[in-house]
């Protein structure tokens, strides 16, 4: 029987593939990379591009996109944490900005959504108040 | 009193609103299924990558990564408070809330201030309101999370304590026990709780490509966004299971209320015939 390991690629929103298989192509970042069962351990990144795993039994090969991430290399486990979203240092900067700027947006509102909450508390109570006249109505 | 018909409209509006709530209740349930499977398969991730950064942490003991490792001298915390964007949902937002300004309230006792993450539109008005420092946001999740719409406030956060500006970061939300229970928690993100990262044994070390420190980083930043991410997608699952419930409290109690109002309208319905039917036989009395 040929040499197998176990191949997880999951990403923090799903799971892409789970099972076992004899071989595992990934883009690292340094080059592409070839793994077979008994692997020495290794932790590198990976570029956005395919995975291609070829199945234990079958001898099929599948095809996975994965747009970077993180793959982990130990004899008999293969797990590759994918990105769900596509990353790069620039753009993740570009993000934290933009909700940076979307606090302070929402604080320069903060009158207006104050006078709703304001608007809905009293609404509140005059609501219970009707409420409450009406049951004593209803008592008398 | 009222007239009939007057106590007649009033049953319709109430079935109006039956109506609505019952549709409410439907559409979250639908949701919450749906919710509590992207919470599921959310977890792998999670448990894969926590092993990889034990791991790592075992093989590098003279290396401690700014994550690791306890520190007190900045006196500020930071907080995310993860809230749904919709209200009519129970006290799911309310829980969640209370608890933290019990740990503001106490914190502020340390003379300890907060730097605060809002994710959701309701979490976001609560904070304002108790005038705290936001210093990023994120609402308009929708049904789905996207760890996309997350990465900006979560970086926010990892680089102001990387820069040594925060001593320490939590998140705030509901945790889905169970469709009819949810409960409001607060788990601590950084420093990384060294218990977290237990498991991994053994003294043999990766190949790093292309080096440690970098590659650590990178894993210990995707760490703590899978973390959040799992918070959100899990405060999703809660948020939709507290309204189906709430839904379907205020669909009985619409029921209720549209029993008592029929009651009354039968009862002065019949009071006025029994009244006019006194008149016609007072009047025939009369005149015979």
């Amino acid at each position: 029987m040929a040499m197998t390991m176990q191949v997880d690629i999951v990403s923090a929103e799903e799971s892409f593939f789970s099972g076992l298989a004899e071989f595992v192509a990934a883009p690292a970042i340094m080059g592409e990379v070839g793994v077979h069962p008994r692997h020495a351990p290794m932790l590198t990144r990976i570029k956005p591009g395919s995975v291609r795993v070829k199945h234990a039994m079958s001898g099929e090969e599948t095809l996975i996109y994965v747009s970077g991430g993180i793959l982990e290399v130990q004899p008999d486990v293969v797990t590759i944490l994918a990105d769900s979203a596509i990353r790069g240092e620039n753009l993740d900067e570009a993000k934290a900005q933009e909700s940076k700027k979307r606090a302070e947006e929402a604080l320069k509102n903060r009158d207006a959504s104050m006078e709703f909450a304001k608007a809905e508390a009293e609404l509140a109570e005059a609501v219970a108040q009707l409420a409450a006249i009406q049951k004593l109505r209803k008592i008398r | 009193m009222a007239g009939g018909k007057e106590i007649r409209t009033k049953i319709k509006s109430v079935q109006n609103t039956q109506k609505i709530t019952r549709a409410m209740e439907m559409v979250a349930a639908a949701k919450m299924r749906k919710a509590q499977e992207r919470m599921r398969t959310a977890r792998p991730y999670g448990e894969k990558i926590r092993n990889v950064a034990a791991h790592m942490s075992r093989a590098h003991p003279e290396y401690t990564h700014p994550f690791m490792g306890e520190r007190s001298n900045s006196g500020r915390v930071g907080v995310i408070l993860v809230t749904s964007d919709k209200g009519l949902c129970g006290g799911l937002n309310t829980n969640v809330q209370r608890l933290v300004l019990g740990k503001i309230k106490a914190w502020d006792q340390e003379k300890v201030q907060i730097d605060a993450v809002a994710i959701g539109n309701k979490g976001l008005g609560f904070l304002q309101r108790l005038k705290a420092i936001v210093v990023s946001s994120v609402t308009g999740i929708g049904d789905t999370p996207h760890l996309d719409m997350l990465i900006g406030p979560v970086k926010v956060m990892l680089d102001a304590y990387a820069e040594g500006k925060l001593d320490a970061l939590y998140v705030f939300y509901t945790k889905f026990v169970n469709t009819m229970k949810q409960e409001p928690v607060m788990e601590q993100l950084l420093p990384l709780a060294s218990e977290k990262l237990e498991g991994a044994t053994g003294t043999w070390d990766y190949i790093y490509e292309p080096d440690a420190q970098s590659i650590i980083d990178q894993t210990l930043r995707r760490y703590i966004e899978a973390l959040i991410y799992q918070a959100v997608a899990e405060n999703m699952a809660s948020e939709q299971s507290a309204r189906m419930v709430a839904m379907k409290a205020a669909s009985d109690n619409a029921g209720n209320v549209i029993g008592e109002l029929k009651l009354i309208y039968n009862k002065s319905r019949q009071a006025s015939i029994t009244k006019e039917l006194a008149e016609i036989v007072a009047g025939a009395a009369a005149v015979g």
